[in-house]
């Protein structure tokens, strides 16, 4: 087991090796020259040319550049934004936890309703039951999440008045950060005594249409997998033999066929959360949620390139570490594997 | 092909959805008088004909400054299905291309090229075709270019395991003891025989090529105003999402149904060519 982790491990340097050459050649692959383009106007001065080009390394060869960077990384040195003149890093990890409590919340939804469907789907298979959840399901699949987010707020905070549209949390209230995720700081002891659970139904409100949106493309692909999935451990024989017992349907799907077809669920699932930053970026930007994905799209527009170039980095990284820890979860799930 | 299309009703009614476009692209504009880029500072907002306030002149209404949306609707089909076609036959190229090499090839030239392919698909789709806008600058160019490197890793990996498969069979092997060269072999003889899987990535690619470079649109680094395209004009239609809901549900509609429209194409196609997922 051992061996097969850090075999997976391995295979990933060169993932992330490549990764960290590419937010490297970025940053000068811009047409133009960077130090003009950070600067503007006042690149004509030479001295603060030279002053800008200097503490951005440029007057060096490019492979030592590549190794400061490289080094840079492995000291949590990402640069300093040009806009805000903060270190990227601390920029990026405060807002890491508001994408991540989006991304779990998003994630709840899609698996808690995504497997019930698609098991409805796979026992009625064929019906009309069946077909209106698949064709619901391509709906979902097929859905421009930035759209469905406008028409959700234009339903339901327009018109019904039911949910806000921007940001975490009522500006009414300032939470300390604990964990960084809303819908646990709102809930400690000292939130409590003094406010109730106000602060909490507030952030839960605020989550529920922005986690619906990026949950919905998630769930689609959820119920169908189910739905695949279980079909195809329905037509093995140890069903075929349970059934035969004069066990009911009920009985078969849930203790034979659901813990079988599980495994290529859960992979599925796992590998979602690797592009939950997909969602993130577009989602965040229709709700003026403050986490990475909307974050990325300010820095591109306001060409912060030391923070593109940082946020790729990580973003690259946290996918494939995400996706390396699934794929050994998922050899630890399957007995198959397990050797 | 009819007497198929008959029997997989998800074909058939991706099909006419994509009809329904084509019809809307190529023959509505020659009946539709207003220009899409046409101000009328008269008509500012107006709802649909069948509201209150409608006028006969738009049909669907018109947006913030007074454009025709009927008309920018119709004409933003052109551009989504000329992005689709783009980003398909550029990815396509590029990315069967490269799977042929790797899969004939294998040793080093597949470890490279699926290094690469394994890079660009680490990266969140959106997240990477934004990285390639940053550095090419916005415009509806550059982001049917970065939407399609987004797209090559699909294709690359689907033609690779087809060669793999197709390199070992027999009229493979004696296309080589004739002493064949290595191009006649892979474009003459494997290529033809990995079409089908390819035209059922082709389809599914269309779909999220639209998608795509919609959102890039919408984020305001895809096509550029006043280009009538889907995604821009649901972002300028987003502060008037109380005065003016048409705005925001007509052209996400648009996207919704042509994107659907491919990817149930796609569906049934797969289902057409690989009996083997017939009734899932």
């Amino acid at each position: 087991m051992i061996s097969r982790i850090t075999q997976r491990l391995l295979k990933a340097l060169p993932t992330l090796f490549g990764i960290s050459f590419l937010s490297f050649v970025l940053i000068r692959l811009i047409p133009g020259d960077p130090v003009m383009l950070l600067l503007g106007e006042r690149g004509a001065d030479p001295e603060t040319y030279k002053h800008m080009q200097e503490a951005l390394g440029l007057h060096l060869p490019w492979y030592e550049q590549y190794f400061t960077f490289l080094k840079g990384i492995f000291s949590g040195e990402m640069g300093t934004s040009i806009i805000s003149k903060q270190s990227v890093s601390s920029e990026f990890w405060a807002r890491f936890p508001a994408t991540l409590e989006l991304g779990v919340f998003s994630m709840i939804f899609a698996v808690v309703l995504g497997i019930p469907l698609g098991i409805i789907a796979a026992a009625k298979r064929n019906s009309i039951v069946d077909y209106l959840l698949m064709g619901g399901s391509l709906l979902g699949y097929s859905m421009p999440i930035f759209w469905w987010g406008l028409i959700l707020i234009l339903i339901l905070s327009v018109q019904l008045g039911l949910t806000p549209v921007a940001g975490r949390i009522s500006v009414m209230y300032d939470i300390d950060v604990w964990t960084g995720f809303l819908l646990i700081d709102t809930l400690t002891e000292t939130v409590r005594s003094e406010e109730g659970f106000a602060p909490f139904l507030s952030a839960l409100r605020h989550i529920v249409l922005p986690g619906v949106v990026m949950g919905t493309i998630p769930l689609a692909v959820t119920a169908r997998m189910t739905r695949s999935s279980m079909l195809e451990v329905l037509s093995e024989d140890y069903i075929r033999t349970a059934k035969a017992k004069g066990l009911s349907t009920m009985a078969v799907v849930a203790r034979h066929a659901f813990r079988n077809a599980l495994i290529p669920i859960v992979t599925v699932v796992g590998l979602m959360f690797g592009s939950i930053i997909t969602g993130a970026i577009l989602t965040e930007t229709i709700f003026s949620w403050p986490g990475i994905g909307k974050w990325i799209v300010q820095s591109v527009n306001q060409r912060d390139y030391p923070v593109i170039q940082g946020g790729i980095l990580y973003i690259g990284v946290l996918v494939i570490l995400v996706n390396q820890g699934v794929d050994i979860l998922y050899s630890l799930l399957n007995p198959r594997l397990r050797k | 092909m009819i007497d198929v299309l008959k029997k997989n009703k998800s074909a058939l009614i991706g099909l006419i959805v994509i009809f329904f476009f084509l019809f809307m692209a190529f023959i509505l504009p020659f009946f539709i008088t207003n220009d899409p880029k046409a101000i009328f500072s008269d008509a500012l907002r107006l709802p649909p004909v069948w509201m209150e306030a409608g006028n006969q002149k738009f049909l669907l209404g018109t947006d913030d400054v007074g454009r025709d949306l009927l008309s920018r609707l119709v004409h933003g089909s052109r551009i989504s299905l000329m992005i689709g076609f783009f980003v398909v036959l550029v990815s396509m190229t590029i990315g069967t291309f490269l799977g042929l090499l790797a899969g004939y090839f294998e040793g080093r030239t597949d470890k490279i090229i699926m290094g690469i392919v394994d890079i660009i698909m680490s990266f969140p789709s959106i997240l990477l075709a934004i990285i390639v806008v940053a550095v090419l600058g916005p415009g509806i160019s550059n982001a049917i270019i970065a939407v399609s490197v987004v797209s090559i890793p699909s294709f690359t990996r689907i033609v690779r395991s087809s060669v793999l498969v197709e390199k070992n069979k027999d009229y493979v092997q004696a296309a080589i003891s004739f002493g064949a060269k290595d191009s006649r072999i892979i474009f003459k003889e494997i290529l033809p025989n990995c079409m089908a899987p390819l035209i059922v990535q082709a389809t599914l690619s269309f779909s999220d090529g639209i998608l795509n470079t919609a959102a890039l649109g919408f984020l305001g680094l895809g096509a550029q105003p006043p280009l009538p395209e889907w995604g821009i004009m649901l972002s300028d239609a987003r502060p008037y999402i109380e005065s003016a809901p048409w705005m925001v549900t007509l052209p996400g509609l648009c996207i919704l149904l042509l994107v659907l429209g491919f990817n149930l194409f796609g569906d049934g196609l797969r289902d057409i060519l690989d009996p083997k997922l017939r009734g899932r």
